[in-house]
């Protein structure tokens, strides 16, 4: 059941990814990087991460994506005219994104069974008896519930960064204003 | 699992936001392009939380904050840039100064 959710989901995001970065109109490209935001907040789902799910479509598909909304129309770029680069930017681009690619795509054989044997030097290490934090994330959702397995590390071992995380806010929002009032 | 799967597609999904910054000049249009990386870097994130631990889930937290941050100060520049010379084509953007 849940591969052919997978699949479908993935085919939504890649072909609206791709439609975002090629629509000449700047609120299509937005609508479709909506769409592309919805199947990934699917996708967490998916993969048992509800709650970063749900945080995905609330910030990403609605706060976000209303916030460029708000200003391709307060700019008014509806009828602008193309903005694609010409092709010689097109022949670079496409061979810095292909070796890109082709490093990244590494990434999809890993496998946290060799990397088990890698780690413990065991080569019949089983991943769920090198690594624990499968087990641990399991026992957690099962007595705090989702929202409160991702709460526990995040007001304790991550309590600084989540601190620091409100003074970046703090000084992106007197950033915002500053850029917006003063004559730059 | 679909740990490969989901790593294989949130390399896919970077490779097409770097394209879109390489080939777009709008500059709001890029800016979603970086958004559309972030949103790659999160799926790595959720899939590898799922074999790792919840450790991934609350980083992916501290993404969307930064995303959310970054999102509020570059559109203000992004509205600077077109108050000041009533475009936001990236080939306008040559200089430091005002």
């Amino acid at each position: 059941m849940e591969l052919p959710v997978f699949y479908v989901l993935a085919a939504v995001i890649v072909v609206s990814a791709l439609l975002c970065i090629t629509r000449r109109n700047p609120i299509s490209a937005a609508m479709w990087l909506v769409a592309t935001m919805l199947a990934l907040g699917f996708l967490f789902v998916t993969l048992g991460a509800e709650f970063i799910g749900i945080i995905q479509v609330l910030v990403y598909a609605g706060a976000i994506m209303v916030l460029f909304l708000f200003v391709i129309m307060l700019l008014s770029l509806g009828g602008a005219p193309s903005d694609m680069r010409r092709w010689p930017a097109w022949v670079l681009a496409l061979a810095l994104v292909g070796t890109l690619a082709l490093q990244l795509l590494a990434l999809g054989r890993y496998s946290p069974e060799r990397l088990a044997i890698e780690y413990s030097g065991i080569p019949s290490a089983e991943p769920d008896s090198v690594f624990h934090g499968s087990a641990v994330l399991q026992s957690q959702v099962a007595s705090h519930g989702v929202v409160g397995a991702m709460a526990q590390p995040l007001f304790s071992t991550y309590l600084i960064p989540f601190e620091l995380t409100s003074i970046l806010l703090l000084a992106a929002i007197v950033g915002a204003v500053v850029l917006a009032k003063r004559k730059i | 699992m679909l740990l490969g799967p989901s790593l294989t597609l949130s390399a896919i999904l970077f490779a097409i936001g770097v394209a879109g910054v390489l080939i777009r000049r709008n500059a709001i249009v890029v800016f979603m392009c970086v958004e559309l990386m972030l949103n790659a870097v999160n799926l790595t994130f959720v899939a590898l939380s799922r074999a790792h631990g919840v450790d991934g889930q609350v980083f992916v937290f501290f993404v969307m904050t930064v995303a959310a941050a970054e999102a509020a100060v570059g559109l203000a520049i992004i509205l600077a840039m077109f108050r000041h010379d009533q475009s936001i084509d990236l080939r306008q953007v040559n200089l430091l100064k005002g």
